[in-house]
This record gives C-alpha cells, structure tokens and sequence, in this order.
C-alpha cells in the first residue's frame, strides 16, 4: 500500500511541477492545488498506513492495544488541508485581479516589476 | 507559568481582533495600532529581560508535557528577534499614522499589520516544527494581503511571484515535515535534536535537512531562490515595504539558525559547507542587482539579499565568533534596513519620486533628512563607528579565524560595493541639483497619494526614522552590551543541551 501512494505522491509532485511551469496564470494556480495536495498525502504515507485500528483507548487502559494507526499525520493533514485551503482562496483571488488590472492570463506579460 | 512568553504573541492577535471590531472607525484603529504595537514592544522588553536573568524559558501549552504537546520557548536567540520585531511594529505604526492614507485603512490594514507581528513573533517563539509552519502561513497570509492593499498593476504581478514562491517554499516546508515525521516520529524540536543525534548521520537526514534548507532558502532570499523579493517590495506602501523588509525575510533566517544549530548538525561539513557558498553567492548577486539599478526601494529590496549572505555566512562557518556576528548582523540589519526603507517614504513625500533621476537637491532643502539618511546608509556599508561596522568586523574575524579565504574576500568586496551603491543614493537623491521638471507625467506606483499634508504630518514621518536612527548609533558606540547579548545567544545556541534540557526536562533521558 505504501509503495502504491509513494507512486500517487510522485505523480502529484511531478504533475504540480509541470503546471507551475506552464506560462498560464490558472495553471499555476492548479499547480500549487496539486503541490498542497502531495504533500499533505505524503504526510499521511510518511505517518505509516494502518487499517481498520483507531486509536482508541480502552476502557481502564493507559494507551490502546496492539498496532494502532497514528492520529498525529491525520490531525496535522487537517490543520494543512485548512490553511491551504484558505491561501489558495486568496490566491484565486489574486489572479483574477491580476486577470482584471493586466488583461492577460499569460506570465509573460507580466514582466514590469523585473529587471 | 511564564506568562511574558505568550503575550508577544497574544497582544497582536488581540489588537487585531479589536481592531476588525472597530471596522468603521479610523480613529479607533489607529489608537488600537500605536497601543497594540506598544504594548507589544514593551512585552517583547520584558521577555527579554527575563531571558536573560533566567535562562531559557518554557511554556506548555494547554499542559501537555513537552514531546507530545506544543511547546513555546524563549531562548536569547528567539527573545532578541520578539524585540527587533516589537521595534519595527511599533516603528511602522508610528509611521502608518500619516503615511497610510484612509483609502488603504478601510481595506483592513491594521487588522493585517497586527495579524502579521501575531505570525512572525510565533514563529520565533515556538519550539515545535509543525507549529512553526502554521505561523509562517498566518504570517504569509497577512503578508499577501498588505503586498497588494492599494491594487495597482505592479502590485498584482510582484504579489503573484511572491504568492506562488512562497506557497512553494511552504509545500516544501509541509513535505520535509512529513518526511521527518516520519524518520523520528517526532516534531519537537528539543525532542527531534536528541532522536537525531541518536540515529546519527545518514542520507535520509541529509535529504531532509537540504528540504529544510531549500524551503527556508526562499523565505529569507538566499541564492538562487531570491527572485520573488527584488519583483515585489518596492511595489506596496512603504510602510509595508519597511515592515517586510526588516522582518520577514528575517524569520527565514531565524528558522536556518535555530534548524540548523539545533536539529541539523549531524553532518556539518557538507551543509554548513553548502551553506556558506550559498552564503557567498547571495552576497554577490545581491549587491551587483542593486548597483544595476536606479529606483529607490529597488536598489534597497537587492540589499536586503545581498545582507542576508551575510548573516547565512555567520551561520555557515559555524565557530562561536561567526555565529555572535551572525546574530549582532541580524540586530543590525533589521533596524537599518527598516530605516531605510523608512527614509524612501520621506523621500518619495517630499518630492513624488523613487526614481533616482528625477531626484535630487534634498540637501540643500532638507539637511536633516541628508544627515538621517547616512547613518543608516553608512551603517549598511560597514563604515565605523555604526552598528554595521562591527557586524561585519566579526564576521570577517571569524572568516579569517577559520580560514574561508573566498568568503570573507567576497564579504569585503560586496561591504565595497554596497558604500557604491549608497553613495550613488547619496549623490543622486541629496546631493546633486534637482533636475528641471520635463513635464512627464509621473508613472510611479502611486501608492501614497500626496495630499497637502496636516501641520506635524511630517513630524511623525521623521519620529520613527530619527528613533531607528538612533539604535543603529547607539548600537554602533555602545557596541559591548549587544556584543555580549550576541555573545550569550550564540553560547545558547551552539550548546543545544540546555535548551533540550530546558524543554523536555527530566524526560529527556527516558524515552517511551
């Protein structure tokens, strides 16, 4: 199973690289969405899959029996979902102003603050 | 229970949820930014004062003991940055009473500036490396906000350079934690120095530790990832470009130092050696960019990367000496180039203008604004006595006391090139005469518009300039109380024990 995300992972990774490099401002946005997306999945892989065992703690006991899986990749995935979710909000944003004031969805127009 | 270790954290977020209360009220929003930003210096202060009565200070959040729970810590290093922070704050909040207008208000700038000292001071403050990423992005979202409050096109295309590199960065931050967590099933920091110190060195940690080092490298502009800055921070308010330019490039350099003295040093000789060309590099490509360039903010925004080489060279060559010189270039810089960009504002107030050729004879109509000008300027180069002078006085003793010959000749040709480069400032925005009108519309980024201004309008202007002013002098004459502070924060961070002991306590020997 993990050998199987660690290929979905690389995938995402190398599909949100060549989106990035795309000169479309959209593409770019889509690129970063799928950036956000790999490494949360890559925290989630790297966390150790284990299925079907919640760590609960039973009734009397200190700490859960046997192999559970890891609470801590889950909760970290959520706190980056969240945030990424809310940059990427402004980020959307941000081009379609950029769209708007430039009148072009193409980087390559956009080259008046470089030197 | 220490309560001075949250409040540098807890006074913005609270100023700033106060602030989008009074959403209508400017008066009140601009009471709250001078009180906030106030309150915040002085905690910073106090902070400070008790870590270096007491030594390194812990707090638990919510009570969880300190591998499983999130941890705030104050070593020297993170209490010196709180202060540097809870200056330019409250230097930029001064400023911003004049200098941002109420079309820029309106948008939420008070909200966002407070949101931003809120972020930057928890990054300095956390001991734990997924905490750290969660306030580089409240840090990061706040920043976007102000880089495009004002929405011209230069703003637009510099924010979606510095949005997609700095999301980037941060889905590289987001990968090296998950692949760390997954080697040392930990995340605090304390905790993640004594696992890795266990394991030892191997190529998995190498790995993790050039992500780390790739991810921090385009937050604080180090070669060649620095791109994003010079396309970006001459384009919002000045007293944004200020605040961005005296912090956050800064806590990209805090996270460089605290990962790797505290975490990554298993294996010195290759990314402390990586570290120091990088270092070398940035020195040098960041000073030629500013020399090619005739704008104001542009020429400042290129020496902020030239001036980060100089703090990574500090950390590079990793001796006792570097890292103090290290640590006192940071004091040093954040106030200076603060100033500086402080000083374009007046500059552009005054005459309409950040382009070099269409400025000029300020000298002779304002000699003290000239005189505030050189003291920061001179100080970037190095010269004596100002802070600056010292700063690099150090680090090219520790270059030359470890025998990195290449990077402590590049240092002092670029300390060179920078006296060039502010001298030009110098030469074409005082001293030259003013250049007859052409007649040419002016096509600057109007940020500020220039109204007539109220009586004292340009007092408060000079107010936070003529204060910064003067730390960098006093920091320049009395450089030996700053030494030792420097001195002490480096012995902290070079002997990771009493931080590690400081956090986990007496767990730190028995491990689950």
């Amino acid at each position: 199973m993990e050998s199987m995300m660690a290929l979905v992972v690389g995938g995402l990774y190398a599909a949100a690289i060549y989106m990035m490099l795309r000169r479309s401002i959209v593409k770019l946005v889509i690129g970063l969405v799928l950036l956000g997306n790999a490494a949360n999945l890559l925290i989630f892989t790297s966390g150790g899959l284990t299925r079907g065992a919640p760590p609960l703690v039973p009734d009397g006991a200190a700490m859960p029996a046997g192999a559970v899986a890891d609470p801590l990749a889950q909760a970290l995935i959520l706190t980056a979902i969240v945030i990424g979710f809310g940059v990427l909000a402004f980020a959307v944003v941000l081009i379609h102003r950029a769209y708007e004031v430039v009148g072009a969805d193409d980087m390559d127009r956009m080259k008046d603050t470089d030197t | 229970m220490r309560p001075e270790i949250a409040l540098p954290i807890l006074i913005p977020l609270a100023a700033g949820a106060l602030s989008l209360l009074a959403w209508r009220s400017h008066a009140a929003q601009r009471t709250l930014g001078l009180v906030g930003t106030g309150l915040l210096l002085a905690a910073s202060l106090w902070l400070a004062a008790s870590t270096w009565q007491d030594g390194i200070l812990v707090m638990h959040m919510g009570g969880w003991p300190a591998p499983f729970g999130i941890v705030l810590v104050s070593d020297l290093l993170g209490a010196i940055m709180v202060v540097l922070a809870g200056i330019t704050g409250f230097a930029t909040a001064v400023y911003s009473l004049v200098a941002v207008g109420r079309e820029h208000e309106r948008f939420g700038y008070y909200p966002l500036l407070h949101l931003l000292l809120a972020g930057v001071n928890g990054a300095f403050l956390t001991g734990d490396v997924f905490n750290l990423y969660v306030w580089f992005e409240v840090m990061l979202v706040a920043s976007f906000a102000l880089l495009i409050l004002g929405g011209e096109r230069a703003q637009m295309e510099g924010a979606i350079k510095y949005v997609t590199l700095n999301l980037l960065s941060s889905a590289l931050f987001l990968s090296a934690i998950g692949l760390l967590y997954g080697m040392a099933g930990t995340l605090n920091m304390a905790d993640l120095a004594v696992r890795l110190a266990e394991t030892g060195s191997n190529g998995l940690t190498t790995v993790i530790a050039v992500l780390f080092l790739v991810a921090f490298g385009i937050k604080a502009a180090a070669f060649p990832l620095f791109f994003w800055l010079p396309a970006s921070y001459h384009t919002p308010l000045v007293a944004v470009s200020a605040l961005f330019a005296g912090l956050l490039t800064k806590v990209g350099v805090y996270a460089l130092f605290r990962f790797f003295t505290l975490i990554f040093t298993h294996d010195v000789a290759f990314t402390h050696e990586v570290l120091l060309w990088i270092a070398a590099a940035t020195m040098l490509t960041g000073v030629l960019g500013a020399a090619a360039q005739f704008e104001f903010r542009r020429i400042l925004s290129f020496h902020i990367v030239s001036q980060i080489g100089y703090m990574i060279m500090g950390l590079a060559l990793y001796t006792p000496l570097a890292i103090v010189g290290g640590v006192f270039y940071i004091v040093h810089h954040i106030i200076v180039k603060a100033n500086l960009f402080l000083i374009s504002g007046v500059v552009y107030r005054l005459r309409g203008s950040y382009e070099l050729a269409r400025l000029g004879g300020l000298y002779r109509s304002s000699p003290g604004l000239a005189l505030l000008f050189l003291i920061p300027a001179l100080s970037l180069a190095g010269m004596p006595p100002l802070s600056g002078f010292f700063a690099k006085f150090i680090l090219v003793r520790a270059g030359l006391e470890a025998g990195a010959y290449t990077v402590v000749g590049v240092a002092l040709v670029v300390g060179l090139l920078t006296l060039y480069s502010m001298i030009k400032i110098w030469n074409e925005v005082f001293w030259k005469a003013m250049p007859e009108n052409d007649g040419e519309p002016n096509d600057d980024v109007m940020n500020d518009d220039r109204p007539a201004q109220p009586a004292g309008g340009l007092a408060l202007l000079y107010l936070p300039v003529i204060g910064l002013a003067a730390l960098t002098l006093g920091i320049g004459l009395g450089a030996q109380p700053f030494l030792e502070l420097a001195e002490r924060a480096a012995a902290q961070l070079l002997d990771p024990t009493g931080y590690i002991h400081a956090v986990l306590g007496d767990a730190a020997g028995i491990r689950p």
